[in-house]
């Protein structure tokens, strides 16, 4: 077996707020990424796939093929937009970096072929990352 | 569900690699430059990952603040403008990178309680860097 990583990029914007918590509860445990104005973020999304080197391609997986996937299931749903307010599967789920690993894992998960997902790996920043490997 | 958080936070150190247990030529055979008299220092790169299960209402495996503070009380506050070999840990053992690794793990393991620690890395260089994930865990490595 042998990992595979692409990796893509988007810019988007959002806030944590849960309608579960006071609102003094929500600035407390959120600090300044309470602030519902938002705010943004340049983030970098790590791709890992798993499998085969195919002994005629000598590939795991078409790159091109992935690129195109990662780019059609996320960047563009994701890139410069609002993820609280635009992107669906963050409207009752606040879109920490923890969520958006998961979540991107989700849209990933049966759109590759030839190749299973190992992990997703996403920076919010350089000093902060989340890694999500499919795990209940 | 099941997610990991990885924070990485910097401190500039001092150390000097020496064994008392060796002689000054195999010292200097061993350790090279690392074992000039004086010392030398790096920015080192702290790299902890953290896993749990993301709390349904938070979206978050643990608070990051408080990830933060402990990191801060433990490990950043105690060695940061520091000279490692003066530090009571390193009084019996050689403060290298893989014995600094082990030791920031194992504070990290006494005092974070909001989530499983799962590995620590500390980068010495940016060519150079040491993982440890808990005693007998090299297997939890794997893949990660």
């Amino acid at each position: 077996m042998i990992l595979l990583t692409r990796k893509a990029e988007f810019s988007s914007s959002h806030y944590y707020w849960s309608d579960q918590l006071s609102p003094e509860e929500n600035v407390r445990l959120f600090g300044k990424c309470a602030n519902r104005n938002g705010h943004g973020h340049n983030y970098t999304l790590e791709v890992t796939v798993e499998g085969e080197v195919d002994p005629v391609s000598g590939f795991v997986v078409d790159l091109k093929e992935l690129k195109e996937v990662i780019h059609r299931e996320v960047v563009d749903v994701y890139d410069h937009r609002h993820l609280n307010l635009e992107v669906p599967e963050f409207k009752h789920v606040i879109p920490t970096t923890e969520n958006l690993a998961i979540a991107i894992w989700k849209r990933l998960e049966n759109q590759i072929e030839g190749a299973k997902l190992h992990r997703i790996r996403i920076y919010e920043k350089p000093d902060l990352f989340s890694d999500y490997y499919g795990e209940a | 569900m099941r997610a990991y958080l990885s924070r990485r936070y910097v401190i500039s150190a001092s150390h000097r690699l020496y064994s008392k247990d060796y002689s000054e030529e195999k010292n200097r055979a061993v350790y090279g430059k690392c074992s000039n008299p004086h010392g030398h220092g790096h920015n080192y790169v702290i790299e902890v990952t953290v896993g749990g299960q993301v709390d349904p209402v938070t979206g978050m495996v643990c608070n990051l603040a408080d990830l933060d503070s402990c990191v801060q009380r433990t490990v950043i506050d105690r060695f940061d403008h520091t000279n490692l070999n003066f530090d009571e840990r390193f009084t019996h053992e050689v403060p290298t990178t893989e014995n600094l690794c082990i030791a920031i793990h194992n504070l990290l393991a006494e005092h974070f309680v909001h989530a499983d620690l799962e590995r620590v890395r500390v980068e010495e260089t940016r060519n150079n860097f040491f993982e440890y994930a808990g005693k007998g865990k090299h297997g939890a490595l794997n893949n990660r």
